[in-house]
């Protein structure tokens, strides 16, 4: 057993710790500022953002030169708390880090004027810490700790207006991860009288029981990729996710590219390669039903994506959709399917979380909710809809964009693996994903302004007199920036994919460094 | 170990007295000075408090403790004794008791009446709790169970409604019938051992006539499952703790309940070494029904107190699935069972004193009007996730480690129904605490007039709640002080050893 402190820790055995409190603290501080002291909460907040995302930058370093940081407290009688940084963690941590920080910025001019805002970015902070949890944990107890706390910590932001149809979508959303929360620790701790540990290893931990308990530890693997499915939003349990578009557009990016949903792909990465290993599972043969579970998932949330007039709703069974890229990724079983995998992790949550903020910006500014009101509302917010714009290509899978990288790596890696039919996934995928975003696109740009925003602008030009003084900024500078720096993130990482320490050669490094293939 | 009271623990049987004639003095002064009940109470709870940590302590250097009062030994003697498990229940009944004083010096200010009588009430009952738990021979036992079920019907009927006086009056009925059960169960073993006290019964009951040691094994247990308000024995609690005064029905549910629990513990590992493997399953599956049918009733409940009361018979149920699965050789699941119910005593503490404050607040409770009351009492619904994270089991808490043994236990006996109730109970716990976290998020229909709530009632309802997380990252600190088991004994020496390192 460990000390509870060790008195000889090392610097780097903090940086970990560093990096929860980093919005652990600013969080709970939050919660006890009045609701007037915007500034000492917005620095708070964007102090906290900052300093995270340099201890990041920070341990990249590192990391890239070989280091390792750990830092463990004890739990359970041999079970510790374990918080580990190595190459996939970090791809999380830039992501969540990095996301955080623009999505702190969004929601500041979001709910500018806003009541509860204490109450909101106390809780947004607590959910970023849970994230970097999970991203950091070094064992299965440690995942399934920080994943319940990202369940807990996301209700108040969804049911944050209190509304009536808020506590509804709050009751789906907590009747969804609540169950898998209860399927996680059931596997967690079968697993563990099995093994006799959780720490995750490069091959897995099971190999010395598969022989023994085949049965037994494919009923775990089902288990915990229940548990972590249901974050993850594979069908047959994605529907929160659509419900929980009731939460202001903020804790939808969240909810969508940083949080909630990753963590449950990132759980899905971690179980097939950590916990069981590439190659045992693929010896128990549970990676093709999995990878059809995400076939299914990629197909059916793009086809229901189709029939969305709502936008947010549109976006979410995009996501659907595009989260289980990640999942082929992985159940495909080689190193370049992986990397494809892994890298639509950052890919899809930068390009995810532009096309929310933009959605956000239309709703906001010119009360549209639906496609159907995007009629020429490229003419009105063209920098907004030039950002929605990349980022929908982006997903389509056009090139150089990043969502293209994401793609011809799956390709590769299915040929690699001499399997054909995810191609026709793939294909079906980038062809459905054009016909639900292409004619939003066709609408805003090409379509004459129409609906109730376009009667009120034309009024109100009507009155102010023709051609009088400067155009206006089309929206507030602080909902308009994040979207602008996301999407042209989005173009950069797809365009320089391969400079050192993109998320595609992290992700190659990561599969090079801590996978192993039969 | 021998029984000198002059042995390497000197410290421990000093604290082990403090810790009984301490309430037992305040219980005193609060009677004779009604005036001063608040001021006196609060100190004595106080001292109590750091006389129990104090004995743990020592309790946790030295091993167990024991001292004989008026020092004649045991078989003519009293004989009192505080080992791992006694001191692991005396440390959750000060940490509750005196966040539950500091909440009812707020609560009683205004109500002279209820002050007066709450007090002097209140001590006895922790007085009684305390020499439940270091008492070592079974009538000792008895006159503190009477003791402690006298106290709690009074505190049960001091709001003076016809409700509470309902419940108080059927539960001191429950309380009554349960004792008497248990000294039937006391008479017949004098009869067949000659004694009373813990370990020369223990001794004895091999050879001792079979039938009749059933018997009184089987009506003390009974009487005692009776009294912690085992499914099918629950109808009594839900009235009683429902119509309580909110430090009242606090103190009801996180520590009388447990007294009793203790004992029918302390009563299956010391004296009856171990149980019978049937008795064992039957406490399971009543153990598994209440988890079931409480938590079910729990989350049909419209009102809080009740809902709360309910989810206290679904976490008794908890208690007795360690039963089976310890039997079958699982120790761990009899510190998983501690562990649930020490995080239970603090969680549902915090849970029934945020009920109270929401209950001042708006004068009802209601869940379904609860109006926005995240908005206006934040500390007190955060006091009552927290406490609603540790029921539920959700890590970090200390109801998450206890869950984790018990599940450990049983799927290392691959009881995968066990599993299955342990883990739905968890699920329908979250249902029920989000049910009222959720109404709190929404505004009522109509506006009510709101009264104030002091700080003080806030953050000690907030104070308990942190506590129950907090206790699920100290397992390794306490777990040495949990180790039950036929060699319970053993386990005190090597405690030491444990505790030190």
């Amino acid at each position: 057993m460990t000390p509870l402190f060790d008195p000889q820790l090392p610097a780097d055995a903090l940086l970990p710790l560093l990096v929860l409190a980093s919005s652990l603290l600013p969080g709970l501080v939050v919660f006890f500022l009045g609701e007037a002291r915007v500034g000492t909460r917005t620095a708070l907040n964007l102090g906290g953002a900052f300093l995270k995302l340099g201890l990041v930058g920070w341990m990249i370093l590192g990391v890239y030169h070989g280091q390792r940081y750990e830092l463990r407290m004890p739990l359970l009688d041999d079970l510790d708390l374990v918080l580990r940084v190595g190459a996939l963690s970090l791809l999380f941590l830039v992501l969540s880090a990095g996301l955080w920080l623009v999505t702190t910025v969004y929601a500041v001019g979001y709910l500018e004027q806003s009541p509860h805002r204490s109450r909101f970015f106390g809780f947004f902070s607590l959910c970023v810490t849970a994230t970097v949890g999970v991203a950091m944990a070094g064992n299965l107890l440690t995942f399934l700790l920080f994943f319940e706390m990202l369940t807990l910590t996301t209700y108040p932001l969804v049911v944050h207006r209190g509304t009536e149809a808020a506590r509804r979508a709050g009751v789906v959303y907590l009747t969804h991860t609540v169950l898998a929360g209860a399927l996680l620790l059931a596997g967690t701790v079968w697993l563990y009288t099995l093994t006799g540990t959780l720490a995750f290893a490069p091959r897995g931990f099971v190999s010395e029981v598969a022989s023994e308990h085949p049965a037994a530890l494919t009923a775990i693997f089902a288990l915990l990729i229940g548990g972590v499915g249901v974050k993850a939003a594979l069908v047959p349990l994605h529907g929160w996710l659509p419900q929980a578009m009731v939460a202001p557009a903020p804790v939808s990016a969240l909810l969508h590219a940083v949080a909630v949903v990753k963590a449950g792909a990132f759980g899905v990465v971690l179980i097939v390669y950590d916990v069981f290993g590439i190659e045992q599972a693929a010896a128990l043969g549970v990676t093709g039903p999995l990878a059809l579970v995400a076939a299914v998932t990629i197909v059916y949330g793009s086809l229901r994506a189709l029939f969305q007039d709502d936008l947010k709703r549109r976006l979410a069974f995009s996501t659907v959709s595009q989260v289980s890229y990640i999942v082929l990724g992985v159940a495909i079983v080689g190193p370049l399917a992986s990397v494809g995998g892994i890298v639509h992790l950052v890919h899809q949550g930068v390009m995810k979380i532009t096309l929310f903020f933009c959605a956000g910006n239309l709703a906001e500014t010119l009360g549209i909710h639906k496609v159907s009101e995007m009629n020429g509302v490229g003419r009105r917010m063209p920098w907004t809809m030039g950002a929605f714009t990349l980022a929908a290509l982006g997903m389509i899978g056009v090139p150089p964009i990043a969502g293209f990288i994401s793609k011809w790596y799956l390709s590769l890696g299915a040929l690699e693996a001499g399997v054909h039919w995810p191609l026709y996934v793939l294909i079906a995928s980038s062809l459905l994903n054009a016909a639900y975003f292409l004619p939003i696109l066709h609408a805003a740009w090409m379509r004459e302004p129409s609906g109730p925003w376009a009667e009120a602008a034309a009024r109100a030009s009507a009155q102010a007199g023709d051609g009088g003084g400067r155009p206006r900024p089309e929206t507030r500078w602080l909902l308009l920036l994040p979207p602008l720096v996301t999407a042209a993130l989005s173009v950069l990482i797809g365009l320089f994919a391969s400079m050192p320490v993109s998320p595609l050669e992290w992700s190659l490094l990561i599969v090079e460094r801590e996978f192993h293939y039969p | 170990m021998p029984l000198d009271p002059s042995g390497p623990g000197l410290a421990g049987p000093a604290w082990m007295l403090a810790v009984v004639f301490l309430p037992l003095a305040g219980a005193l002064l609060c009677f004779l000075l009604p005036r001063l009940a608040a001021p006196v109470g609060l100190v004595a709870a106080a001292l109590t408090a750091a006389s129990t940590l104090a004995l743990t302590l020592a309790v946790m250097a030295d091993g167990t403790a024991r001292t004989q009062l008026g020092g004649w030994a045991a078989p003519l003697g009293i004989l009192w004794r505080a080992d791992g498990l006694s001191v692991a229940l005396l440390a959750m009944t000060a940490a509750v008791g005196v966040t539950v004083s500091l909440y009812a010096t707020a609560y009683f200010r205004n109500d002279e009446h209820e002050r007066t009588f709450f007090w002097p009430l209140w001590l006895l009952l922790w007085t009684a709790l305390n020499a439940l738990f270091v008492s070592a021979d079974l009538f000792n036992l008895y006159v503190t169970l009477e003791l402690l079920g006298f106290a709690a019907a009074s505190l049960t009927a001091l709001g003076g409604s016809a409700a509470a006086l309902t419940g108080a009056i059927r539960y001191l009925l429950v309380s009554v019938l349960g004792s008497l059960s248990y000294l039937l169960g006391v008479a017949l073993i004098y009869h067949g051992c000659g004694t009373v006290d813990l370990a020369l019964v223990a001794a004895c009951v091999p050879d001792a006539p079979r039938p009749a040691m059933q018997v009184a094994a089987g009506a003390m247990i009974a009487g005692l499952l009776l009294k912690t308000a085992l499914f099918p024995f629950h109808f009594w609690l839900p009235p009683a703790h429902g119509s309580a005064p909110a430090p009242v029905s606090a103190v009801l549910s996180a520590l009388v309940v447990k007294a009793s629990f203790y004992l029918v513990l302390r009563l299956w590992v010391d004296v009856l070494g171990g149980g019978g493997r049937w008795v064992a399953e039957l406490l399971g599956v009543l153990g598994a029904a209440a988890v079931l049918w409480g938590s079910v009733l729990a989350l049909r409940q419209e009102r809080l107190k009740l809902l709360i009361a309910y989810s206290t018979v679904a976490q008794v149920g908890y208690l007795f699935i360690a039963f089976p699965l310890a039997v079958a050789g699982g120790a761990v699941a009899w510190t998983g069972a501690l562990y649930l119910a020490l995080a239970h005593g603090l969680a549902k503490a915090a849970m029934f004193l945020s009920a109270g404050n929401l209950l001042r607040f708006g004068g009802h409770d209601r869940i379904a009007e609860l109006d926005s009351a995240v908005h206006r009492l934040p500390l007190t619904l955060t006091a009552f996730a927290l406490a609603g994270v540790s029921i539920m089991g959700l890590p970090p808490s200390g109801g998450f480690i206890g869950k984790w043994l018990l599940l450990e236990a049983a799927f290392e006996q691959e009881r995968f129904g066990l599993v299955a109730v342990i883990l739905l109970g968890g699920v329908l716990a979250a249902a029920y605490v989000f049910k009222v976290v959720g109404h709190a998020f929404t505004p009522a229909a109509r506006e009510r007039r709101i009264r104030a709530v002091p700080p003080g009632m806030e953050w000690s309802a907030l104070l308990l709640a942190a506590a129950a997380i907090v206790l699920g990252l100290t397992l390794p600190l306490i777990s040495p002080l949990l180790q039950l088991g036929p060699a319970s004994a053993a386990s005190a020496v090597t405690l030491a050893a444990g505790g030190g390192a």
